[in-house]
């Protein structure tokens, strides 16, 4: 394709997967709202959103119009525009988050050699958004699920990037697209396979990262009536969800590359593949939201600190030992 | 020591006007607007039993888009007072009401919140006798409590207000020779 107006084709073609992610990104938070309220109503043996439109497909668009049609406050004591920066802080890096996934053989945004450190560094950022939105909020419910949010994303970082590091050491690559093509079609071809530990403390910790259940703590309910953002209404509560279901698509679709064999499949072109497993790893999380109850802050620290840390730790060593050998 | 007030102070009812109003856009707002009603996680006696019975299984307020229940008022749009609301509870009713954003709904759920209900007795001294008298009542669901079919109807009815159409099948009332035939 020839970019017009003399434009850089490398730029170009960022410029376009940036217009093309911002669809994506939006399609998939209306496809994934429908989803998980059909899953807790099957889950829960009723039938979920059914009304507004055939089996209630035009609910997630109903709410969006509502968000966007409610009244915006601003809390009187609250910093005006730290409150109203964190939404955007949170979405920002989604689109940096989207650059470097392989969906295809070919459909890379951006083809780097440094593509899962990039995906690293960006999430962590939304826990600066989340711990902004708490603090500047002047609301005692924000500033605590703000606290759980950094003392749950500082606990759960470390034995991610571990159990990322392993898959990395094996490949010797950074590059998501290398690590992709190093794994065969069929199951048995894949990083699961060799590496079951790391693609365990993987998941479990990217539930914690994303604040799903059973690690939604930051916005715990029954609790901190809505945790971080208790003080949101309409769009600024709208966009810290598009983000949450943005990160969950990132994390997913990591896991479907280090571990699940990325767009590599029988048959089908490669894209389709890739989606098919990421919604199946939606599909997983969304089963565990609505089977677990939320565990306990100090069972959620426990649990990173004295299990997957060390478990991580070990199985680095084994896959470093393994490589060398 | 200074007497307490436990005068009723009614909510405060200025809302933000929105800055511009398409007309035909405004109508397609209004149905999202009663497609997607989020009512609060807020019950005050029984029939938030009755509310929550709404939320399951069996009745399914799913259905209709209004299971997403908020615990933060500032992202609910219906109120549901669900049950006695006593001298104590009012100036928090209150607050959780002014709390939320335009546009919003209140809808009075059984006896206690419409007038009382068993507490409008003479000499009663604790009990708000309606809800209507600190804030602004939608739709009043009567019945003690009410059966879940009520509380849906009650929803149907402020969908009806909001976009000034019913959009569900009205249900029969059951006849007199029906209710014959079923009691044999």
């Amino acid at each position: 394709m020839n970019p017009p107006f003399g434009i850089p084709p490398e730029l170009f073609t960022i410029l376009l997967a940036l217009g093309l992610l911002a669809g994506f990104v939006g399609l998939n938070g209306l496809v994934l709202v429908y989803l998980e309220r059909k899953v807790a109503g099957h889950i829960q043996r009723r039938p979920g959103p059914f009304e507004v439109g055939p089996h209630g497909i035009l609910q997630p668009l109903a709410d969006a119009l509502k968000l966007v049609g409610k009244q915006l406050i601003t809390p009187r004591g609250a910093d005006k525009w730290l409150f109203w920066t964190a939404p955007i802080i949170s979405f920002a890096p989604v689109f940096v988050l989207f650059l470097p996934i392989p969906f295809g053989p070919v459909l890379t945004a951006m083809e780097m050699d440094l593509g899962l450190l990039l995906i690293l560094a960006f999430a962590g950022i939304n826990v600066l958004a989340l711990c902004l939105a708490g603090w500047s909020s002047e609301n005692k419910w924000s500033l605590l699920g703000a606290a759980r949010a950094v003392a749950q994303s500082v606990a759960y970082e470390i034995p991610l990037l571990l159990a990322v590091l392993a898959i990395a050491f094996q490949f010797g690559s950074l590059n998501l697209s290398t690590i992709v093509s190093g794994q065969g079609a069929w199951p048995w071809q894949w990083n699961i396979m060799v590496q079951p530990v790391a693609f365990f403390i993987y998941f479990v910790c990217a539930l914690a990262e994303t604040n799903r259940a059973p690690f939604d703590l930051p916005e715990a309910e029954s609790e901190l009536t809505a945790g971080f953002h208790t003080e949101y209404s309409g769009m600024g509560f709208g966009i810290f969800f598009l983000a949450e279901y943005a990160n969950m698509i990132v994390v997913c679709a990591v896991a479907t590359a280090l571990f699940l064999g990325g767009w590599n499949g029988p048959a089908a072109p490669g894209v389709w593949w890739f989606l098919v497993k990421v919604y199946l790893l939606l599909l997983v999380m969304m089963w565990f939201r609505w089977t677990y109850p939320r565990v306990r802050f100090d069972q959620l620290l426990n649990l990173s600190w004295k299990w997957l840390l060390p478990l991580a730790l070990i199985n680095l060593l084994v896959t470093l030992v393994l490589v060398k050998i | 020591m200074a007497e307490a007030d436990f005068s009723l102070k009614p909510a405060d009812l200025d809302q933000d006007q929105a800055p511009i109003r398409i007309d035909p856009l405004e109508k397609i707002f209004d149905v999202c607007r009663s497609m997607s009603l989020w009512p609060m996680t807020f019950g005050l006696a029984c029939c938030a039993i009755e509310m929550m019975a709404v939320g399951m299984a069996r009745f399914d307020l799913a259905r209709y888009g209004a299971e997403v229940f908020r615990p933060s008022p500032r992202q609910s749009d219906l109120m549901i007072v669900a049950g006695t609301v006593t001298k104590k509870m009012a100036p928090a009713v209150v607050r959780l009401y002014e709390q939320m954003p335009g546009p919003k709904w209140v809808m009075a759920l059984g006896n206690c919140s419409i007038s009382g209900g068993p507490f409008n007795y003479k000499g009663q001294y604790n009990v708000v006798e309606g809800v209507d008298r600190i804030i602004p009542v939608d739709v009043y669901v009567p019945g003690c409590p009410p059966r879940p079919e009520a509380l849906l109807e009650g929803l149907f009815m402020i969908q009806e207000k909001i976009t000034g159409k019913r959009w569900w099948p009205v249900a029969k009332p059951v006849g007199a020779a029906e209710v014959k035939r079923g009691a044999q």
